[in-house]
């Protein structure tokens, strides 16, 4: 299903528009819609929960390579940014962070990518008092976002590079925060290929492999990304490409990425001389370790 | 692939190759027996390679001994296996032509001995390629049924009389020749029921059978 079809449905019925996506959502897989939101709600009350727990935390990660990001941010007054921002940013590190020290995540849409969805999310919990209900149907918005993407193009990094990952969790967190304040599905869809376009061609270069170096910091970097390109739909602005069509530009992109530049760990900044001394030193670490 | 698949699921991080599905085809083995006394994991490719890095140790251990992906004690899984009393060895093999991301698994429970052999094919799927040398590809989406049989006339008939739920698929092989021993491995579109796995146990021609059942909403 386009995002394009999604949104005719709407202009033809003026349902609310993540009633539409959850209908769809049983049309295509049969299941129940009542039974998918609930499931749905249970994964945002637990990005909520662990963002909370996690919040600034130190983390001890697997290769050590990171873990103190988001407590070094949480830890200082912001310059530069909003409240708004600083804690969508100590959460998405916070998250980047938890998952690499194997702690609870919600793959949203995946394990690499799991910070940017919950720091806007908890940021409107957090900072705007959202209400439950208002942001469950932001979430199931942003869903939907990502829905388009599995089903036209790849969400994964080894098929599509990290514009696959992250840049769809950036689409997805666009479109919630749009959702939230607009209600309007038109500008979720320019603030969604708005977000997908400015990380097109992003390559997974992960150091050793491990999804650490750059993921952690990368999403922290992108949930600002969602949220510029949210406040620029919400202002009016509009992306000249619609969202599906960026959508088949990023699968094109991620298809000619060479493989040296899709999670093997070969490319990009992976290979670079100081990612090769640091793999180097951790692999000597696990030497008789458990 | 929808909406729940996009947005979830809940689970351990990093990877959902390296931890959640790791995490899945060990507890396919701990479905199929429960905790075992002793286990050998033998990691191929990727998973041999990085898998320190990516915890599939610790997520291995945690699926080996029942865990589920989103339990918060998957990290520390080193010492609940400890705790239950489970040995366990880790090694490093070239399994030959099979998916980068391949975990054989070999565990010992009393007189039981179970070999299986699964992959992690992306986005925490997975198959279930070799169960006792047998070749199949389960994806842990059904319940399956693995039935150690003699290898006789009637003997296959004998087990299909027995299950009153519609079957998915059928695997069987011939695995011991000189003692004919045949291994059948049955999907099915519903949990058996224990009359069903009864029926199945009294048959003078089953030797051993598991039951590998689903719970509510859950792929293994």
């Amino acid at each position: 299903m386009k995002f394009a079809e999604l949104i005719e449905i709407w202009q033809n019925t003026n349902l609310e528009f993540s009633e539409i996506i959850l209908a769809q959502e049983m049309i295509e897989t049969g299941r129940d819609p009542e039974k998918v939101k609930q499931v749905l709600s249970n994964l945002l009350r637990v990005m909520l929960e662990e963002a909370e727990k996690n919040f600034g935390k130190r983390f001890e990660t697997l290769t050590g390579l990171t873990g103190d990001n988001a407590y070094k941010l949480a830890n200082v007054k912001p310059r530069m940014m909003s409240k708004f921002n600083h804690i969508a940013t100590v959460v998405a590190l916070s998250m980047g962070e938890s998952n690499a020290s194997m702690g609870r995540i919600v793959a949203c849409p995946t394990a690499g990518s799991c910070g940017v969805v919950p720091g806007v999310a908890y940021a409107l919990w957090e900072v705007e008092k959202a209400n439950f209900d208002d942001l469950l149907k932001a979430f199931i918005v942003a869903s939907g976002i990502g829905n388009v993407v599995a089903k036209r193009a790849t969400l994964s990094g080894a098929a599509g590079g990290c514009q696959a990952e992250i840049g769809t969790a950036t689409a997805m967190a666009s479109g919630l925060l749009t959702y939230y304040y607009s209600k309007d599905p038109i500008r979720v869809g320019h603030a969604a290929a708005l977000a997908l376009k400015a990380l097109m061609g992003l390559v997974c270069d992960p150091v050793g492999g491990f999804v650490e170096v750059p993921c952690v910091k990368r999403n922290g970097n992108a949930v600002n990304v969602a949220i510029a390109s949210a406040e620029m739909a919400l202002a009016g602005i509009e992306s000249v490409i619609p969202f599906d069509e960026v959508v088949e530009a990023m699968y094109e992109v991620g298809k000619s990425l060479p493989e040296s530049l899709r999670e093997t760990g070969l490319g990009g900044i992976a290979a670079t001389k100081t990612a090769k001394e640091v793999v180097e030193k951790i692999r000597e670490n696990w030497k008789g370790t458990e | 692939m929808g909406l729940l698949e996009v947005s979830g699921p809940v689970m351990t991080g990093p990877s959902s190759s390296h931890t959640l599905g790791a995490l899945r085809i060990a507890r396919f083995v701990y479905k199929l027996m429960g905790i075992p006394d002793s286990v050998v994991f033998t990691l191929h490719g990727s998973f041999a390679l990085t898998y320190k890095g990516h915890g599939t140790d610790r997520a291995l251990l945690a699926g080996i001994i029942g865990l589920k992906a989103d339990d918060p004690r998957v990290k520390d899984a080193y010492k609940l296996a400890k705790d239950v009393g489970l040995k366990y060895e880790f090694e490093f093999a070239d399994l030959g032509d099979v998916h980068p991301n391949t975990v054989l698994i070999k565990a010992h429970k009393g007189d039981l001995y179970n070999e299986v052999e699964g992959s992690s094919i992306g986005g925490g799927a997975i198959r279930i390629t070799k169960i006792n040398g047998v070749e199949c590809s389960l994806a842990g989406d059904y319940p399956a049924l693995v039935v150690v049989n003699k290898d006789r006339p009637g003997a296959l008939k004998g087990i299909l009389d027995c299950i009153n739920v519609n079957i998915a698929n059928v695997y069987l092989r011939r695995v011991n020749a000189l003692e004919g021993i045949a291994l059948t491995i049955i999907e099915l579109d519903e949990n058996p029921t224990e009359e069903v796995l009864e029926c199945i146990r009294t048959l003078k021609n089953v030797i051993e059978v598991y039951a590998v059942r689903l719970e509510e909403g859950e792929i293994i």
